[in-house]
């Protein structure tokens, strides 16, 4: 099976002032579909710069990401995109929001109110379908942007640190919704995060980056099954794989032992 | 789940405790204005300062109220207001929108909004009257000049702070730049516009004043200019009064507005 997102020998430079800085060198990476694939790595390690280049937002220097075969050129709605800081639209009811990508399709009301229907009550979110985001708690939040995301039907969901700015508690909730979400509406994964926990209770495979400049150090394969209960979290094959994670994440070696 | 049933109880608690608050500080808005006309009764009823005291300024309010003249003076001040501001600001969304999105626009129009604000557009009556006449146009031009140069300004503003992930969420949605323009940058904006607009009304309304002091024949400014010739400190009164109370009036209103239109704001 041809993998559905392709990072082939993707570069990104920045320009500064004095000279320039390589936060992404030669990134190279096969995303199977259906697959759940975390990013974990210090920060600097260019995995959001990877990221964005996916969401064509940001454009490559040098390599190229391809989707179903298909280099990417800019934003596109089959690639949807979470944010740590929600980016909701703050004017619009959570069902509005979720209507927006809808709209810009041009979607008619009826259908456009069914399908939000359908994924506000998958991330449970009903009885605040037309609430403003302002009245909302950052978990709640977080799940009305996911509901945003699906309902646009995207192949692929890129997520850039989504429950970063979450307390330890509803992270741990909103991890075992997406997990859940996803079994329900299969997409492939891309999401990145900080928290080495996070990124192996979700994935079925750890990707590890290290800094100066940003590249890839190791691919760490999650052999957990799903669904991920809070038995798995705490089972001894869970410790050892999160072990293995944090070693690839903390001890990393210095840039020239790559290629 | 908890979330569900605690909301609606501090929700409605909440507003009833804004409402007492609400009650408390009308009280003494109520409190302070009362004392204010005590003050100046007493002090001018004792003699120590030469103005009129509030009866007399009642009575006056009465007669010019009667015989029509308050109200087209006011009528004509108005309308010079109005016509200004309203030309002023519906210039100063385009323009300001165009400043915030295009860097050539800005770069274009930048220059000459930074100079023109270092010049109080009273500065410009010389010039207005020279070279437009006495008529209505030098006078609703400076008023449009006012109100257009104060809320450009915050028009731009608003439009280069509207956040970058936000642009970036409706692009990854599909969204194309005018999709953008019109459903992101537009409601976005809208606070810093609306805090615009109430900042060009009240230049409109300092330079309509001005404006008419230096020629005009009708309007609440002239008339002040009238009495002034005869002494005539009641009319004064009357109509610095009005422009007062019309300009609290219609910054009122554009609050309610404002508070409409940017309900969904967080508060801090």
């Amino acid at each position: 099976m041809t993998p559905k997102i392709v990072f082939d020998n993707v570069t990104r430079r920045f320009d500064l002032k004095d000279g320039s800085f390589l936060a992404l060198d030669r990134f190279s990476l096969d995303v199977a579909d259906g697959e759940f694939v975390t990013v974990v790595g210090p920060s600097g390690c260019g995995k959001s710069t990877a990221l964005n280049i996916a969401a064509g937002l940001l454009k490559a220097s040098g390599g190229e990401v391809t989707v179903d075969g298909k280099p990417v050129e800019g934003p596109g709605p089959e690639r949807g995109m979470i944010f740590q800081q929600y980016a909701l639209f703050p004017w619009l009811s959570v069902r509005d929001n979720v209507e927006f990508g809808l709209r810009v399709k041009g979607e008619p009301p009826a259908r456009r109110r069914e399908i939000a229907e359908r994924f506000i009550d998958l991330v449970g979110l009903g009885q605040f379908a037309d609430a403003l985001p302002k009245t909302l708690s950052g978990g709640m939040k977080q799940r009305c942007a996911i509901a945003r995301a699906y309902a646009v039907d995207p192949v692929i969901l890129l997520m850039d640190e989504p429950f970063g700015a979450l307390d330890a508690l509803t992270r741990v909730q909103l991890q075992d919704q997406l997990l859940e979400t996803w079994s329900r509406e299969r997409r492939t994964v891309m999401f990145i995060t900080h928290d080495v926990d996070e990124a192996v209770y979700l994935a079925n495979r750890v990707v590890v980056m290290a800094a100066g400049p940003g590249r890839l150090q190791e691919i760490i394969e999650v052999d957990l099954p799903y669904p991920r209960t809070e038995e798995i979290r705490l089972s001894p094959e869970f410790t050892a794989i999160r072990n293995r994670v944090w070693h690839a994440v903390y001890h990393q070696q210095p840039a020239q032992s790559h290629g | 789940m908890s979330a569900v049933s605690v909301k609606p109880r501090t929700a409605s608690s909440g507003k009833a405790d804004r409402r007492t608050m609400d009650f408390a500080s009308l009280g003494l808005n109520v409190a302070g204005v009362v004392a204010g006309v005590a003050i100046w009764w007493s002090l001018t009823g004792s003699g120590v300062v030469g103005l009129p005291r509030p009866p007399e300024v009642l009575s006056r309010f009465i007669e010019l109220l009667g015989n029509g003249q308050l109200l087209r003076d006011t009528a004509a001040s108005l309308a010079r207001v109005l016509t200004g501001f309203l030309l002023g600001v519906l210039l100063a969304i385009p323009v300001g929108f165009a400043m915030g999105w295009y860097k050539v626009a800005r770069a274009l129009v930048e220059p000459y909004l930074q100079f023109f604000r270092m010049i109080p557009p009273l500065a410009i009556i010389p010039l207005a009257i020279v070279t437009m006449g006495i008529e209505e146009t030098p006078k609703i031009f400076v008023i449009f000049l006012a109100s257009f140069l104060a809320s450009v300004v915050a028009t731009y503003q608003g439009v280069i702070s509207v956040d970058r992930t936000m642009i970036n969420a409706a692009r990854v949605l599909g969204a194309k730049d005018f999709t953008i323009f019109r459903r992101v940058v537009v409601p976005a904006s809208t606070p810093f516009i609306l805090v615009g607009v109430r900042i060009g009304l009240g230049s409109a309304w300092a330079t309509v004043v001005a404006a008419e002091l230096i020629a005009a024949q009708s309007g609440l400014g002239y008339r002040m200019q009238q009495a002034q010739l005869y002494y005539d400190l009641p009319t004064i009164f009357v109509s610095l009064f009005a422009i007062g109370i019309l300009g609290l009036t219609m910054d009122r209103m554009l609050q309610a507005v404002e508070r409409r239109l940017t309900i969904w704001q967080e508060r801090i």
